[in-house]
């Protein structure tokens, strides 16, 4: 008795009879081999890094995210703090365990509580890093990984992102690239768990057709850009 | 719950017609999408060129489903997922109830899937013990008010805030009954309060895929909300249910498709979460599931290949042909008694249940051509219900008086003379009879579809042709 | 579709009259003739034409529609150009003939080759006889309700917009659902007349709102279809095929008697 796999697989056969084999082959292994992205629409394409970060900045604040400027990584406590005081948010944060975000020195600011570690139901505000700011729709890229937790960015109802300047790319595929092997390579761990395109807080409209923040993930996406910092990405 | 089957689409009409309050959410969401979409697809000067992409990466793709499934199935495999195939919906419960039942799972939250919704598997893991409960706030609405979705995109649109409170108090036993319930934002705090509760205590969340990308053995998800993310990162399992023709090749085809399926669906330029899934937890991470498993989906899929219909299988499911329909917009989702509603579902639904259950539903169109003109993949609806009629005629479902009238009509225009002779005579006969209600006719025996709700003007008493005729000798051409 | 540079000079039409304005509105075919010979062309009018085929093709009915194309493809085959007063019968020819004929040797080129000389009226008037003026006159605010098949199939849309501001007296109005169905749809409205009366109801209440005294529109089903349920809902609101106010109106408006309508304008 045949599987369903091959029930599956003779019925597609069948409709594709008069179809040539191996030219299909030749040609579908093509196509995944290819590594190049079909159209980039012109808003992906900013002419420099000054106009890239006013584009990001806009689109985000269009998709009701708020977006704050910092120079070097050591302010960047003190626009957390503000953000949470202008909220009338407590001062308490979980963080993502990544390293580069201790480049901040966050225990110099002592009213500001971090704890490192995975999202946990009672917190109220997440702090993390992110992969890659896309300019094309003021999009964020947060990747899982040891010390990029994904629940840091939907259990808090506010989320932080540190964006460094340099991390801004035009399009998606952009951000995208440096995760991806080779059709050789294959698919083994070239992505990580998962890759999270964000635009915004999270929304609803479902109760008559009325937009809404803050539907299950984050009710505040604050993303907070850093300019000088040549990171390894 | 009413009967939910295609053969009841005119009862149904006719329900749906004479609802003020669905009347009322119909006219809010016709303005709505179709606003925003065209304001979407207004900033984006690329949008119709994407479109073309989009449609031959699917085309491409439907054109050899087997070779990417397979690559898809390969990927999946060599990232530590399972990949299971199911013929049909019972095939697919089973398997999904066989992965619960290895971890003892008592509850499953899903996220949005209209394949989920296909194979029925919410009463089927209740009737197994197992407690399925939806995230997406839509979904989640409905169920708790135990009916089935009306549209793919906002399916809980023919709810009130008055009905979505009422839902609430009866089902939510942690609510304190004191608590105000009557403003949108207190709701949906609620159902974020109660939701946040089943998200921590699932062990399994159970997902659609809008895309299913072969290069990396990924799947890929589309929400607003967030509960997608919350479905599948918080539970020990993870399962994705797809249809087979979901496949893609690489993650450059899938955000082409990406690019015009929010703006094509809600009017967004990017939904707020597009989630990319590649197998369960790696060594290291701190959060995700332990098992990823695929479980794909023919049901009636396969059949369509080599057939008439192959390019309905490149929708993407934004649902931006039942934003735009004018059929739809009268009478809503619940109406067509199918998962899939619209002119999509025109096409789909015999597909999937046959022709002689659904053959309604592609005849309720006036082709008038417009989910075509919008859909982000180009496919040809009005043409594929046509051929869904021609099916339809050939193998006589439609009831004879239709056919037999046709066939008259066609006989007598085949012969001019008897043609012309017999318009003469009903032209001069319908004036007559028109003459006397001051030109207009009231009531047509024959006529009654007409004359129940309009008056049917009268012809002018002459046909064209016999005038022609006469007044021709006294033309002269300049 | 910009205006042809140079106009054919006094090209062949066959008139395409439709067998609806054969049948109910003579007065439509007259104005189109009167147009056409207006523009230059010298306009003939085949007997032999009888009916497009649609209702028979969308019914499912592939086989009478083939039989009643081939008619229609032989009866027009001697001219430079098919007009039709109609998007509805110009897009079977134009768009649905050729599809019927896909793979056949002997029909399809001839289908092809009658669908490349086929046009909609007022487009045809434009974009291909570059018509700068139109002899009618109509005292009237009118709005124009464009037919689903001129929209998409005929790409018809600033022609008679165009054309109908060149008429003396006419004030336009724009629906805002000028680009919605009316419910028509061939057979659509009689086997499903609940739903084709909703979306006919609220055309109607658009018009009515726009202030309009008149509605207009390029095919004689949506005409039919929406003179219909004013004349039902008691409004006041006439309706003519823009080619008859394009001609200069020669004729009550649908659903109206001619003495009737003396009275109502005079």
């Amino acid at each position: 008795m045949s599987s369903a796999r091959d029930t599956i697989f003779a019925a597609l056969k069948a409709g594709y009879r008069g179809r040539h084999e191996s030219a299909a082959t030749v040609g579908t292994d093509a196509h995944l081999a290819r590594r190049a992205p079909h159209l980039v629409p012109a808003r992906a394409k900013p002419e420099n890094r000054k106009a890239a970060l006013a584009q990001f900045t806009a689109m985000a604040e269009e998709a009701s995210a708020t977006v704050a400027r910092v120079h070097t990584m050591i302010e960047v406590p003190g626009a957390v703090a503000d953000f949470l005081r202008a909220h009338n948010l407590p001062m308490r944060a979980v963080m993502a365990p990544d390293p580069f975000l201790d480049a901040a020195h966050w225990e110099r600011r002592r009213t500001l509580e971090v704890r490192k570690g995975r999202a946990e139901p009672f917190d109220e505000v997440g702090i993390s890093v992110a992969w890659r700011g896309v300019v094309e729709t003021g999009t964020i890229v947060m990747l899982s990984g040891a010390n990029t937790p994904t629940t840091l960015n939907f259990l808090p109802e506010t989320e932080i992102v540190v964006l460094p300047a340099d991390r801004v790319v035009g399009a998606y595929e952009e951000a995208l690239a440096p995760l991806r092997g080779t059709a050789e390579e294959g698919a083994k761990h070239t992505l990580p768990r998962v890759v999270n395109f964000i635009t915004g807080p999270s929304r609803s409209a479902d109760i008559e057709q009325h937009l809404q923040l803050g539907a299950h993930g984050p009710r505040r996406l604050h993303i907070i850009i850093v300019d000088d910092q040549a990171t390894p990405a | 719950m009413n009967a939910f089957s295609p053969r009841d689409f005119k009862a149904n009409a006719l329900r749906a017609l004479a609802d003020p309050d669905l009347q009322r959410a119909l006219g809010n969401m016709r303005q709505g999408f179709i606003e925003r979409r065209r304001s979407a697809a207004a900033r984006l000067p690329e949008f119709d060129a994407l479109r073309d992409k989009a449609r031959d990466i699917k085309q491409h793709v439907i054109g050899h489903l087997d070779l990417y499934l397979e690559a898809f199935e390969k990927s999946v495999v060599a990232n530590g997922g399972t990949v299971h195939w199911a013929k049909d919906g019972t095939q697919a419960r089973d398997i999904i109830l066989n992965i619960c039942r290895l971890v003892g799972a008592e509850t499953v939250t899903k996220g949005k899937s209209m394949v989920g919704e296909e194979i029925a598997i919410n009463p089927f893991l209740e009737a197994n013990g197992i407690r399925p409960v939806e995230t997406d706030l839509g979904e989640y609405i409905i169920q708790l008010r135990d009916e089935p979705p009306s549209h793919i995109i906002a399916p809980a649109i023919h709810v009130n805030k008055e009905q979505i409170a009422d839902a609430f108090r009866k089902h939510h036993r942690d609510l304190a009954p004191e608590r105000p319930l009557t403003d949108r934002g207190a709701l949906l705090s609620e159902a974020r309060r109660a939701l946040r509760e089943r998200f921590l205590a699932a062990d399994v969340g159970i997902t659609g895929a809008n895309f299913l990308v072969a290069e990396t053995g990924s799947t890929i998800i589309v929400t607003n909300e967030g509960n997608g993310d919350l479905t599948q990162t918080l539970p020990r399992i993870h399962i994705v249910i797809a249809g087979i023709e979901k496949v893609v090749p690489t993650l450059d085809d899938a955000m082409a498709l990406v690019r015009v399926l929010a703006r094509s669906a809600t009017g967004q330029d990017m939904s707020v979460y597009t989630t990319i899934s590649t197998g369960g937890k790696r060594e290291g991470d701190l959060d995700g599931p332990e098992q990823f498993h695929v479980v794909l989906l023919d049901n009636g899929r396969s059949a369509l290949i080599g057939s008439e219909f192959q390019e309905v299988l490149r929708c993407i499911r934004c649902g931006a042909c039942l934003n735009h329909c004018p059929v739809y917009g009268s009478v809503g989702g619940h109406a067509y008694g199918s998962v899939y509603p619209g002119p999509i579902g025109k096409v789909l639904t015999p597909a999937l249940v046959g022709l002689g259950e659904a053959r309604d539903l592609p005849n309720a169109s006036t082709f008038c051509g417009r989910c075509e003109e919008v859909c982000p993949v180009r496919i040809p609806l009005p043409k594929l219900m046509r051929y869904w009629r021609e099916r339809e005629y050939t193998q006589k479902l439609s009831p004879p008086r239709t056919r037999w009238a046709i066939r008259l009509w066609a006989f007598g225009a085949r012969l001019p003379a008897l043609y012309h002779f017999g318009a003469r005579l009903a032209a001069f006969w319908l004036y007559r009879r028109g003459k006397k209600g001051g030109g207009r006719i009231a009531s047509l025996r024959l006529g009654e579809g007409w004359t129940r709700f309009r008056d049917f003007p009268a012809p002018q008493g002459k046909t064209f042709q016999s005038q022609w005729r006469g007044a021709r000798r006294h033309r002269a051409a300049p | 579709m910009l205006p042809a540079m140079t106009p054919p000079a006094n090209p062949s039409v066959g008139l395409f009259v439709t067998c609806l304005v054969d049948l109910f509105r003579p007065s439509v075919g007259f104005a189109a003739a009167k147009l056409l010979e207006a523009a230059g062309c010298r306009v003939a009018v085949p007997r032999a034409q009888t009916c497009c085929g649609q209702p028979a093709y969308n019914s499912g009915d592939k086989l009478d529609a083939k039989r009643l194309a081939r008619r229609t493809i032989a009866a027009f085959r001697r001219f430079d150009y098919v007009v039709a007063p109609s998007g509805s019968c110009a897009g079977m020819i134009k768009a649905h003939y050729p599809e019927a004929f896909a793979g056949d040797a002997k029909w399809l080129p001839r289908a092809e080759a009658l669908a490349a000389k086929t046009h909609e009226l007022v487009s045809f008037l434009h974009d291909v006889m570059g018509v700068k003026a139109v002899p009618g006159k109509f005292e009237g605010i009118a709005a124009y309700h464009d037919s689903c098949s001129s929209l998409r199939e005929m790409g018809v849309r600033a022609q008679p917009r165009a054309l109908l501001a060149k008429v003396p007296g006419l004030a336009l109005r724009e629906l805002p659902g000028s680009e919605v169905c009316c419910g028509f749809g061939g057979t659509f409205c009689v086997k499903y007349p609940e739903i084709s009366n909703h979306m006919v109801a609220d055309k109607c209440r658009e018009i009515a709102e726009s202030g309009a005294d008149t509605v207009l529109s390029g095919d004689m089903g949506c005409l039919m279809n929406i003179a219909g349920k004013l004349s039902r809902d008691g409004r006041e609101i006439r309706a003519y095929h823009v080619a008859e106010v394009l001609a200069g109106v020669d004729a009550a408006p649908l659903g109206r008697l001619r003495a009737e309508a003396e009275e109502a304008t005079a």
